[in-house]
């Protein structure tokens, strides 16, 4: 322990006394104050580090390519608010915005309620299959999408689908398509994180329940659902960014420029505006915003609903 | 990041008649004996071809074509371009065109899934051994019935034929590749173009003793480097062996590709260290702010200096081997081609037809900043810079014209085995037996 | 796996014999049929779309794997090569081994450097300190970004004509490009996503520490270091199983990264840009990019097979 101690414990030499014995101040982690100080700069500083990237970037979005073409990035002037109107009228982002919320929103609720009841079945009840359906699902969400991407591709060219459904007569080139593999991928995740939350709900729940004659659909929608409801909103915001940004899938099942979502017309706008980092750089901004927006709100309730799921049970 | 649009054009010559009766042997080298070369100067998104999807003159008017281009919106003169043909056509038609609009590069590589899974009718796409290797796969339509077309000469017909000897492809424009320089740093220097290998080694001599880095260079994209060995294999072993090689037909790891890779080591010194770093949007900007003299890419060069290229001239690669004439280069085309999936195959055929015309052509020119350099022999050069009048000349006067390699060659090949492998010669240029020996064998595996 | 599938289902019509061998939790009295049927569709659905849209494909690249299709022309036009695929990857592709070890070095890295310092940042930031959540935000700001976004924000600082670093560093250094360098650029921008996420994680599990084991471990005397060791690590483990997850799917998702940058060439190989390179853009070999995809899904299966391990152990002790 000495090592540890060299390391966590004060340096004032009136301390080193105590090193031999155990320190008393020590109460649910408060730190003592010199150390303190120094942990505050040092994580203080990393913070800063960790946020200069994307503060660099913002920066630059607001800055004229020509400008720091001449001068080079580290000079300052040159600011302007043209990248942005440019980069809004020509990357289209309302349209696009509207494409990633058809396929982002249906896609996460999808996966909660599949996730929900095949997590309310793996905690509610205990069948031999269970560890085995658990591992189809987690493993699956452990597949490298790359490797898949033939035969789905091709399974989707021939399920066909009626023209108000999907302009294209079938399963590709529809949001449908993006929809259900996406909701695929993130089962595994979903039913893992819910089935834990679940089994730390109290049995006696369940079994007076049954006593009422409760269905098992009605104790798993009036019953568990509303208990899980925490884990439900932490996986949402969770789901939410994966999805958004999810961009492998979006490329390679979409073929219409404007049913692109923000990520992949993201990708447009890198391709086409090539030169100009600047401009690039404030379509990344608005293309960010979405979902800096939904996970500042819901941090808390992210955090919480995470630690409720994950350390009980 | 992005793929310059070049990438896909094949070049054909105009002259190279001769060529093609001798290449005719075999499917690819028909396609590249076709000669055409795009120029795509002043837009940035040259390359692209325009298309309208225009309509139905033959399904009546109110029929609606759908038109699929590789330039996304607001991309710059080449959507300008595209879209004022689309609507052109419209006008003139009553045919509604409706516009889907790709980014570039996403565009050319969901090709294969886009073309097998509902495409477009009719699309934007490039001359050359894929577009012939789409036909050979059924994928896109035979336009045969649409040739000829008034002003589109005998090599740009070539250059739209595929392997079974008919058309599929209607271009539009085409560019050169060539070695681009500022007329400004060139005259405050004294320097001038070179006419020999040794007026070439010289003022690459001369550049170095002032500071400045002969050849600008990037290849973080894997396929500006291609038209180095392209213009390296042409000058050092003559068209006929590049395109040789280009099908399958001559052998990479022999003493003439060695060669060319031994040259390639001998003149990396004389290029911006690091390329493999570098996209070649920065490389010309290197050129652009003078830290490198010179620049060998395709006219696209000035999209990536925010300038109109009035301050930029250019000269084809010199002779190197005394007994080949430096009168070949690549000079992609760039077009359109019907969908065989398309659902509206007659309007489509019409659409293609006019794209073809002097009448498109111009429509495109006239509602666009930077105009192309139109294919059709009566379009208008009004709009032309002094670059793309130059760039039409010189291409006019090539003997021979060559596709760029990703579209003179399996497609498969020239992206997962030639890519990686000029990467890692330009990583260990001292590697070449190593290097060619692998690029044969990964030949073998692929094209055999 | 579609006999999986057939057996979960089989199970679920007979609960009752399944819950009575497993009786803990289950309840051991026979379900009504409408409650059976219930549970069979809630199963039922999930899984059946697991299995087409994953476990299927996954059959079918397997068996694309020992043919030679160029995705034109309908399925008649694939050609049976046997293991031929499988040996020209080992033996002629030249960016195949590079693409083993860097996805060694990919995932040995995350679970070292990032994983370690976001444990370290959660279990610093879970004390009363002052503008903590000040400093928590600016940890896990990056990982809602998409990696596309990440690549692009790194450029900025990579590139090496126009880059921060070399400007302010006066510096040629080549950050993307240079082969013996750029992978290491490219795990610390990965790096920079990673740790918050990894911090957001333990912060959570930290938070949900009771309180009074804390107090309890201070009044026994027991150092921090031993605190964390001893009574809060054990208690947190669902949260390192969930880290664990992540690292190693994240790992798997490095392609966005790398694919960005420069397609996965030239120092970045990684085996999910080469499949990619082979079977999307203008490649289309799709034998040969089946059997890379193989060997990718076998060597995930590996980190899946410990994976699922540690979890059922954890689920057999519940």
């Amino acid at each position: 322990m000495s090592s540890h101690d060299a390391v966590l414990v004060p340096t004032v030499p009136p301390e080193t006394v105590d090193r031999l014995k155990p320190p008393k101040r020590i109460e649910g982690g408060v730190m003592s104050r010199p150390r303190g100080v120094v942990i505050t700069v040092i994580v203080a500083l990393l913070a800063l580090a960790w946020v200069f990237p994307l503060a660099w970037a913002l920066v630059n979005s607001f800055r004229d390519y020509g400008y720091t073409q001449t001068n080079g990035y580290l000079s300052s002037g040159g600011w302007t608010l043209d990248n942005y109107r440019q980069a809004w009228a020509q990357g289209d982002f309302g349209l696009h915005f509207k494409n990633s919320m058809l396929i982002t929103i249906p896609a996460v609720l999808l996966t909660l309620w599949l996730a929900s009841m095949v997590a309310f079945v793996l905690a509610r009840f205990s069948y031999r299959f269970n560890l085995t359906l658990l591992g189809v699902f987690l493993a699956a969400n452990l597949l490298p999408p790359q490797a898949l991407l033939i035969p789905v591709f091709r399974m989707f060219r021939e399920i066909p689908l009626p023209m108000f459904m999907s302009d294209s007569g079938s399963m590709l080139n529809s949001f449908w398509s993006l929809i259900l593999v996406n909701t695929a991928f993130q089962l595994g995740f979903c039913t893992f994180v819910l089935s834990n939350y679940m089994k730390t709900l109290p049995h006696e729940i369940y079994e007076s329940a049954e006593l009422d004659g409760a269905s098992v659909w009605r104790q798993y929608w009036q019953l568990t659902m509303p208990l899980v409801r925490p884990a439900l909103a932490a996986l949402a915001t969770l789901q939410f960014t994966w999805v958004y940004n999810e961009f492998f899938w979006a490329t390679v099942l979409l073929q219409q420029g404007d049913k692109f979502p923000m990520t992949s017309a993201l990708n447009n706008l890198r391709g086409q505006f090539f030169t100009d980092n600047n401009l690039v750089a404030a379509g990344s901004v608005i293309v960010a915003l979405p979902v800096l927006v939904v996970f500042f709100a819901l941090q808390k309730q992210f955090v919480s609903g995470l630690t409720l799921g994950s350390t009980k049970g | 990041m992005s793929r310059p649009r070049s990438t896909g054009a094949l070049g054909g010559t105009s002259v190279p008649r001769s060529t093609i009766a001798t290449m005719s042997a075999t499917r690819r080298s028909v396609l590249r004996g076709m000669a055409l070369s795009g120029l795509a100067v002043g837009g940035s998104g040259l390359l692209a071809a325009c298309g309208d999807d225009g309509g139905g003159a033959s399904s009546g008017s109110g029929a609606t074509v759908k038109f699929g281009i590789n330039e996304a919106q607001g991309s710059g003169p080449a959507y300008d371009r595209l879209k004022a043909i689309a609507d052109a056509y419209t006008a003139k038609t009553d045919t509604k065109v409706s516009l889907n609009a790709v980014d570039h590069n996403t565009f050319q590589e969901s090709i294969n899934t886009y073309l097998q899974g509902t495409p477009d009718d009719v699309f934007t796409w490039f001359a050359g051994f894929r577009m012939s290797q789409f036909a050979e796969s059924g994928l896109i339509t035979d336009v045969s019935d649409q040739w000829p077309i008034d002003g589109l000469g005998d090599s740009f017909k070539q250059a739209a034929t595929a392997s079974d000897g008919k058309q599929y492809f209607v271009p539009i424009s085409y560019y050169p590749w060539a070695v681009f320089y500022r007329k400004s740093v060139f005259e405050k220097n004294g320097w001038a173009a070179p006419e020999s290998k040794d007026d070439f080694m010289s003022l690459m001599d001369d550049m170095q003793g002032k500071g400045i880095t002969p050849f600008a260079f990037g290849d973080k994209d894997g396929w500006p480097a291609m038209g180095t060995f392209d213009i390296l294999n042409m000058r050092l072993n003559g068209f006929d062996f590049h395109m040789g090689l280009m099908a399958g037909e001559e052998k990479w790891d022999g003493d003439e590709v060695k060669l060319v890779f031994e040259t390639w080591k001998s003149l990396l010194p004389y290029h911006q260290e690091d390329p493999l770093g570098r996209t070649w949007q920065e490389a010309a900007t290197s050129m652009g702010n003078g830290d490198c003299g010179m620049y060998l890419l395709g006219t696209f060069v000035v999209d990536a200096l925010d300038e109109s290229g009035d301050d930029l001239d250019f000269f084809t690669f010199p002779q190197l081997d005394d007994s080949i004439p430096a009168d070949s280069l690549d000079a992609p085309i760039d077009g359109f081609c019907v969908a065989a999936a398309g659902k509206n195959q007659d309007a489509a055929k019409e659409m293609i037809k006019w794209l073809g015309s002097a009448a498109a052509a111009d429509a495109g020119n006239e509602a666009a900043e930077a105009p192309f350099i139109a294919a059709n022999s009566g379009a208008s050069t009004s709009t032309y810079s002094d670059l793309q009048k130059k760039s039409a000349e010189v291409v006019g006067a090539a003997a021979n014209i060559a596709q760029f390699m990703d579209r003179d060659t399996n497609a498969d090949f020239a992206s997962t085995v030639m890519i990686p492998s000029i990467q890692e010669f330009l990583k260990s240029p001292d590697d070449i037996d190593k290097i060619t020996a692998s690029i044969q064998e990964q030949a073998n595996s692929i094209l055999g | 796996m579609s006999t999986t599938d057939t057996r979960s289902t089989d199970d679920a019509t007979r609960p009752a014999k399944a819950a009575s061998q497993a009786p803990r939790q289950g309840r051991a009295k026979k379900l009504p049929t409408r409650d059976r049927l219930v549970v069979i569709a809630m199963v039922a659905i999930p899984t059946f779309l697991v299995v087409a849209l994953v476990w299927l494909p996954a059959v079918g690249s397997v068996l694309l794997s020992f043919t030679k299709w160029n995705g034109f022309g309908g399925l008649d036009t694939i050609e049976w090569v046997g293991f031929q695929n499988y040996q020209d990857v080992v033996t002629i592709y030249p960016p195949f081994w590079p693409a083993i070890r860097h996805n060694l070095i990919w995932l040995l890295f995350l679970f070292i450097f990032p994983t370690l310092l976001g444990m370290l940042l959660a279990v610093i930031l879970d004390r009363d300190m002052k503008g903590g959540r000040l400093y928590q935000t600016a940890f896990y700001m990056p990982v809602v970004l998409s990696l596309a976004l990440i690549g692009f924000i790194w450029q900025l600082f990579y590139s090496r004509d126009q880059g921060l670093i070399n400007q302010v560093f006066h510096s040629e250094v080549d950050w993307y490009g240079d082969p013996n360098i750029n992978l290491w650029a490219v795990l610390i921008a990965t790096s920079w996503r990673h740790t918050g996420y990894i911090m957001l994680l333990y912060l959570a599990g930290l938070k949900g520490v009771d309180g009074t084991l804390r107090e309890a471990a201070a009044v026994d005397g027991a150092s921090e270091v031993r605190t964390f060791f001893h009574v809060i690590f054990p208690v947190m483990r669902p949260i390192n199983l969930i880290v664990l997850v992540i690292v190693v799917i994240e790992s798997l998702r490095a392609f966005d990264l790398v694919w960005v940058i420069n397609k996965g060439r030239n120092g970045l190989e990684i085996i999910a840009a080469l499949v990619s390179q082979n079977v999307i853009g203008e490649a289309t070999r799709y034998g040969f990019g089946s059997a890379l995809a193989v060997i990718m899904m076998l060597i995930s299966s590996v980190f899946i097979t410990i994976y699922l391990r540690i979890v059922f152990r954890e689920e057999r002790q519940r």
